[in-house]
């Protein structure tokens, strides 16, 4: 289906990639595409740390003893791989690499609003990275991702207020990033680009950028009164004089839990894209995608007690946020229905976008009906702090996801690098993806509910969780290998594979009516846009005929 | 949006000096970034109310010794500082006119009373930041609060305990709205240089009016924080 | 850009400016009240009109050409009730069992 054009021998036409040489051209520029670029690199560098510390993990718990490593560094271990995990790769991912890549391009803007801001933003994401990898290497921080007090401000002695602060900053950046998106989607879009013909992708990530921005200021503050309450001994969590430690949670929670939105609506984003495209068919429900991303940025915040049911908050407190959290669910079901609908007497093609595409249906299903389990506060008791949270979170984050990320870095590849990954690899690549992934976190339900807690390193008591658990680790070496060799055929492809032409998938959408790579400014000429999102109807309909004069 | 008919277009009419060229014309930067401020300052709103939020809990778990502590703070110099930032509001909004206006003088010396106002605010502020120092009320190894009695309960005293929580909240407030403060400061040194350089006109104003947005908003979380604060109970 | 008159603001401005001064007048004197157990509700009542006041006409909420600035301060405000809601609905019914 890929349309190759062979190489010509006439210079290269300018774009985005050659416009300007030379290292300061890159860390001085204000070129989204190029601060994707610089974004592409960093989050994949931490991507690699957080799965090494994933890796150790799944060493240790191969046998019951706690052998490889003592019980304080294993703390370590998952809370670093949770932290980088989730704010130096999960939270950054896809907006800040293919977000900044596309929302100016999809909506026919030259740049994001502020484009000096945005570079202001990955600035603020490498100084964060840099102070968590100062911290890491002189000792970490061993109180899980979730820092709770008064465990992380009165017991610790680890490095929790440089690592809170490396986490401030990195939020800060994420913040910007939000408000730079929704600025440029209020104002930016190109003449007749309405709300109605915005590209799904384009919503996603507009309630993403809601989320991130009005829910990291919460978690900033809690870390700044973490901070102070270690460094200054400003007591406001301390039960020692009368703080409440489950205020920390409602706290903390209140954004960690908007932010499992923030890193699952723009994998649906990008995963409405591709199924549209590999369908041939516009979205079903185009308006109900639409508002169920609104629904589930807004609803996302009205639930995050459900992490605490057992904490020690009410038990009205805690129907509500039950009752609340089944709510939550709608908005999903609702994307998943659409998406299904839409594949409904589509005509399918199995590119490798289309292949991590069908994974995350079926893995965000499981995550997300498995979360509903959770949400049931009899069943929330009995599974809480044991490895079936795990497993729920990972076929989420993982399956979901990483695998939205994965099949988004395929499908714009060509237009992101002018060149075509070689399909066959890559068909490879996803599916033993979905192999690891699977044998590496199915394990973990029947754990859990088994009773495996989580962040033991020890279960020799359990000896009969053993089989499981090596399942579990071999699954996560296969998982490893199939995130190399995207990474491996992805440099490949940049001198060795074939030039890509300007929409090798014939998608719709207004980043493949320009070249690729696309010239600095996007187009050289602004579109005006008189047809509706999804038009694979006129797309396919021989022939093809032009509608409006668009970038050459 | 940008009218579809002068698109290409855009490149020869009168280009301001201003306009950045990611944009189609200064009208839409201008929107773009009164915009942007607003959204910062919603998030804003979030950073400040997650304190605001613990202070509300443990105002009403700790209620005496939070008035108790509450009444050793200065009233008075909390009341002068509100008066202060309520002026300094109001010669924003006179710097703001001025731009609009073409009044070069009264822009720029209202943008210097704006900032001389921050200036009273934070010295009237370091001033009740050392009688606390003084008084041992900054939380830590030397605080101490024996045997201060709860307004309206004779005979009771406050929990030093508790009223150590009333103070940490304060400090951090205080402490991260007097940060606001500086930062405020710093824009509108810049604002000031700005204006004298003659780069302010009625056709382009925008770093004013989004400047003076941001310090409206360092007002109100004043406004909020002085009775929350300083007014629980100061019955005689 | 504004198109009203260039007189009128000034009158306004200063009228706000009165009136806010005079609220916190008002609320230093409602504190040596007793009004128990309103007192919390009246002095945030005050606070909360004077912050109407500062945004409504210094940040020109009120004339706002957009509607989308009424959005976006509406959605904070919405945001911040529900941290401070739903938060404090842990708190208010830990007690009734």
């Amino acid at each position: 289906m890929e349309i190759a054009i062979p190489q010509s021998p006439v210079a290269e036409r300018e774009n985005y990639l050659n416009a300007k040489y030379g290292v300061w051209s890159w860390l001085l520029t204000t070129d989204h595409k190029r601060i994707a670029l610089l974004y592409l690199l960093s989050i994949t560098f931490f991507f690699f740390i957080g799965g090494f510390f994933a890796l150790l993990i799944r060493l240790e718990l191969l046998t019951p003893a706690g052998d490889l490593v003592q019980a304080d560094t294993y703390n370590k271990l998952f809370t670093m791989h949770g932290m980088v995990m989730i704010f130096f790769f999960l939270i950054p991912s896809i907006p800040a690499t293919l977000g900044n890549f596309l929302v100016p391009m999809m909506i026919g803007a030259k740049d994001l609003a502020f484009p000096r801001i945005n570079l202001l933003s990955w600035y603020l994401y490498i100084i964060g990275g840099v102070m968590m990898l100062h911290c890491m290497l002189t000792g970490g921080v061993d109180t899980g991702w979730t820092f709770y007090a008064p465990f992380s401000t009165n017991f610790t002695n680890t490095k929790i207020v440089e690592a809170g602060l490396a986490i401030f900053v990195a939020g800060f950046s994420s913040i910007l990033t939000g408000l730079n998106f929704v600025v440029t989607i209020h104002r930016m879009r190109c003449p007749g680009m309405t709300w109605s013909r915005l590209p799904l992708f384009i919503w996603a990530h507009y309630a993403t950028s809601i989320i991130q921005l009005l829910g990291t200021p919460v978690v900033a503050v809690t870390i700044v009164l973490v901070a102070a309450e270690r460094a200054l001994h400003l007591g406001i969590f301390d039960p020692k004089l009368g703080g409440d430690p489950v205020l920390f949670q409602h706290l903390f929670w209140f954004y960690s839990h908007p932010a499992v939105y923030i890193m699952i609506l723009p994998s649906m984003g990008v995963i409405t894209e591709i199924i549209a495209c590999f369908s041939r068919k516009r979205i079903f429900g185009y308006h109900f995608v639409a508002f169920s991303s609104i629904a589930i940025a807004v609803f996302g915040f009205l639930v995050w007690a459900h992490h605490m049911f057992v904490a020690g908050i009410s038990v009205y407190s805690a129907l509500v946020f039950s009752f609340l959290s089944y709510a939550v669910a709608l908005p999903s079901a609702i994307k998943v229905f659409n998406w299904t609908a839409t594949l409904y007497k589509g005509s399918i093609h199995y590119d490798a976008p289309m292949l991590y595409a069908f994974g995350f249906l079926g893995l965000f299903t499981i995550g997300g009906l498995t979360g509903l389990f959770l949400s049931a506060l009899g069943i929330n008791v009995h599974v809480t702090d044991t490895y079936f949270v795990v497993a729920h979170f990972h076929y989420i984050m993982v399956g979901g996801a990483v695998m939205g990320y994965l099949g988004g870095m395929h499908f714009w590849w060509p237009k992101i690098s002018g060149r075509l990954y070689p399909e066959g690899w890559a068909r490879l690549a996803a599916l033993i993806v979905f192999i690891g992934f699977n044998l590496t976190f199915f394990p973990q339900f029947l754990l859990g509910y088994m009773g495996m807690p989580r962040r033991y390193y020890d279960y020799s008591h359990m000896p009969e969780f053993q089989v499981l658990n090596v399942l579990s680790t071999a699954g996560a070496t296969v998982l490893g290998v199939g995130y190399l060799l995207p990474m491996v055929y992805f440099l490949w492809s940049m001198r060795y594979g074939k030039p890509a032409s300007d929409n090798p998938w014939n998608a719709a959408g207004l980043e493949w009516k320009t070249a690729s790579p696309p010239p600095t400014f996007n187009f050289d000429e602004e579109p005006v846009v008189t047809w509706e999102a999804y038009n694979y109807e006129e797309l396919d309909a021989p022939p093809h005929t032009q509608e409006v004069p668009v970038a050459r | 949006m940008p009218d579809s008919t002068l698109v290409g277009l855009h490149h020869e009419e009168e280009h301001h000096p201003e306009l950045l060229h990611h944009f189609a014309d200064a009208e839409q930067q201008r929107d773009a970034s009164s915009l942007g401020m607003w959204v910062f300052l919603a998030t804003e709103v979030m950073f400040f109310g997650g304190l605001f939020c613990a202070y509300l809990i443990y105002r009403r778990w700790y209620f005496g010794d939070f008035a108790a502590a509450s009444k050793t703070i200065n009233m008075g110099l909390g009341a002068t500082n509100t008066a202060v930032l309520i002026c300094s509001s109001l010669t924003v909004v006179l710097a703001v006119w001025a731009a609009q206006t073409a009044r070069r003088t009264l822009l720029i010396v209202s943008l210097v009373v704006t900032m001389l106002l921050g200036l009273a605010f934070l010295g009237i502020k370091g001033i009740e930041y050392t009688d606390k120092f003084e008084e041992h009320h900054v939380p830590g190894a030397s605080f101490s609060f024996n045997n201060v009695p709860i307004p309206g309960r004779p005979g009771e005293y406050a929990n030093p305990r508790h009223a150590q929580i009333f103070f940490s909240l304060y400090f951090v407030m205080t402490g991260l709205h007097a940060l606001h403060m500086i930062i405020g400061l710093g824009v509108f040194t810049w604002l000031l240089y700005t204006a004298w350089k003659g780069r302010f006109t009625p056709e382009w104003h925008t770093p004013v009016e989004i400047g003076g947005l941001y310090w409206h908003f360092v007002d109100i979380v004043w406004i909020y924080l002085f009775p929350l604060l300083y007014l629980i109970d100061r019955h005689p | 850009m504004s198109a009203h008159s260039t007189s009128s603001p000034l009158k306004m401005y200063f009228a706000v400016w009165i009136a806010l001064l005079a609220g916190t007048g008002l609320t230093v004197y409602a504190a040596t009240l007793d009004l128990a157990p309103y007192n919390a509700a009246v002095a945030l009542g005050i606070a909360t009109i004077k912050a109407t006041l500062v945004a409504l006409f210094f940040m020109h909420v009120w004339h706002a050409s957009e509607k989308l600035t009424k959005l976006v301060v509406i959605a904070a405000l919405f945001f911040l009730l529900l941290l401070l809601g739903l938060t404090m609905s842990d708190y208010a019914t830990r007690l009734w069992s």
